[in-house]
């Protein structure tokens, strides 16, 4: 699928319950976020390709704020194909969530939004 | 090889002006205010400046705005926004335009009043699509992810973030004009609020207001001017992203670049720096800075700043006005090390003096960690 308009497209994916990255046909690289041209390459030859959603914590931290109000993750994620990208890990409380853990992409809704978040996966036995 | 006019140019006028608290100003007020303290300084006036470098913390086009309120002309007008490191360019453009006769006199100037306006950082920065939703506290969740990919890799502490911020404050209780004067104790620091994990309040810099200039010329005409001038040697940029996750690796930033590239135009190795100043955004900047800037291996940068060995007496005098951790921060700093820098080789710190200061590293940070530019200056006898 090759990629006209990359914010747009991004989102519809989204909304179609789809977290799709970028590739650019003749490096092989894969890209996030979508753009329209590849970088460092200036190649116009990116097409969407389905992310595993499978990933790795890089760096994390934790949005402190004032009670009531939760303070929240906010980490940096490795994906399996290569392209890093800011996320939240959820279902754990904040602070839990270390560098290293392997963590999966699901899409939720924010304020009628879709966006990628992560959760941790149990490693294998 | 590189053909930057090492030497050929120089800083004649440096000043500060309200760094701290400055009620009833507007930021260009305060910057122009620096700026005729600055040429005074020099021995010269604003008919004089046919340069201008700017910066506004929010007029985009701040830099027409500036030649206005002076009722300048200017050549040139350079109104580059890297961010803090913005000012380290600002030098190494002035000095390639007068070596070239592009211009004669070039200044460079900053000042915000953000901490009496706002009372909080004033940015005309965008959230990034692909960041926004998840919130972070930029910018100092970013620098915290850097600072705990950091801790992760190296084993550092927060002991060893804490003792940049004491020796900042150890600084500044020596400069008369820094905002952040009273003892500050590890004890004080472990205590403090945590922002975003592992920074705390006091990983962080302060919100002031604040105004620096300098002014540079040729060297030539540089020895008829009031002040000892103080040369430009070496100076180098280099951006590397915009937001922190662009970062390739988080415990090393384009500084290393900047810095080796600064160096060579120098002729000059770290071992030859006399007094450091580096932009301490937050603790963690200064740690990156001294590994990338050659000061000691990457990932020993947390020990290097411990017992003291960055502050008054210790072996490496870094961030002598107290930085931006304990000086000022007035949304922008890359100038205000550049001043510090200018007073330390003309040997006019007072209690914070350096003896013996040949040789300063001026380095400018801008982003989150994203764009790095270092200027190396050496006193008029070098």
């Amino acid at each position: 699928m090759d990629v006209t308009h990359p914010d747009a497209e991004f989102r519809a994916f989204l909304v179609a319950g789809r977290f799709m990255i970028q590739r650019s046909k003749s490096s092989g690289v894969h890209v996030f976020y979508p753009r329209a041209v590849a970088p460092g390459t200036g190649a116009r030859d990116l097409e969407w390709v389905e992310a595993s959603g499978r990933g790795v914590v890089y760096s994390t931290t934790v949005v402190r704020k004032k009670p009531p109000e939760p303070s929240y993750n906010v980490a940096l994620i490795d994906l399996a194909e290569g392209p890093r990208m800011m996320s939240r890990v959820e279902g754990v409380e904040p602070a839990a969530v270390a560098i290293g853990m392997a963590v999966q992409a699901r899409i939720v809704d924010r304020d009628g939004e879709p966006v990628v978040v992560f959760d941790t996966v149990e490693p294998a036995a | 090889m590189s053909n930057f006019p090492r030497g050929r140019t120089a800083i004649v006028g440096a000043a500060t002006f309200g760094q701290g608290k400055a009620p009833g100003y507007e930021a260009s007020d305060l910057a122009a205010i620096a700026s005729a303290m600055a040429l005074e300084d020099a021995g010269l006036s604003l008919a004089d400046v046919d340069g201008l470098f700017f910066c506004h913390p929010t007029d985009t086009m701040g830099g027409l705005s500036f030649a206005q309120y002076l009722g300048i002309r200017p050549k040139v007008t350079d109104n580059n926004r890297t961010g803090g490191s913005a000012f380290q360019t600002y030098v190494e453009h002035a000095a390639y335009l007068l070596d070239a006769g592009a211009i004669d006199c070039a200044l460079i100037a900053y000042g915000s009043n953000q901490a009496t306006a706002t009372g909080k950082l004033v940015s005309t920065v965008q959230p990034m699509r692909y960041e926004a939703p998840y919130r972070p506290l930029n910018p100092v969740s970013s620098y915290a992810l850097a600072a705990a990919r950091y801790m992760h890799q190296y084993g550092a502490t927060r002991e060893q973030l804490g003792a940049v911020a004491l020796a900042a404050r150890k600084w500044a209780m020596l400069n008369p004009e820094a905002f952040k004067r009273d003892a500050l104790t590890m004890d004080d620091y472990l205590a403090s609020r945590m922002v975003s994990d592992p920074l705390s309040v006091l990983d962080c810099c302060l919100v002031t207001d604040g105004a620096a200039a300098v002014v540079m010329t040729r060297a030539d005409r540089a020895r008829d001017l009031k002040r000892a001038p103080t040369k430009v040697l070496g100076a180098a940029a280099e951006s590397h992203h915009r937001e922190i996750g662009w970062l390739d690796d988080l415990t090393v930033t384009a500084a290393a670049r900047s810095g080796a590239r600064a160096y060579q135009r120098a002729g000059l190795t770290p071992a030859d720096i006399d007094v450091v100043q580096v932009y301490d955004a937050f603790t963690i900047n200064t740690i990156l800075f001294l590994e990338d800037l050659g000061f000691c291996p990457k990932g020993e940068g947390a020990r290097f700043v411990e017992d003291g060995r960055i502050a008054p007496g210790g072996a490496l005098p870094v961030n002598t006005n107290g930085g931006g951790l304990s000086c000022c921060h007035p949304g922008m700093y890359g100038l205000f090390p550049i001043v510090e820098a200018v007073r330390q080789l003309r040997g006019e710190a007072g209690d914070r003096q350096v003896a013996d200061a040949s040789f300063a590293i001026a380095h400018g940070n801008g982003g989150v960690l994203s764009s790095q530019a270092t200027v190396i200056l050496g006193a008029a006898a070098t």
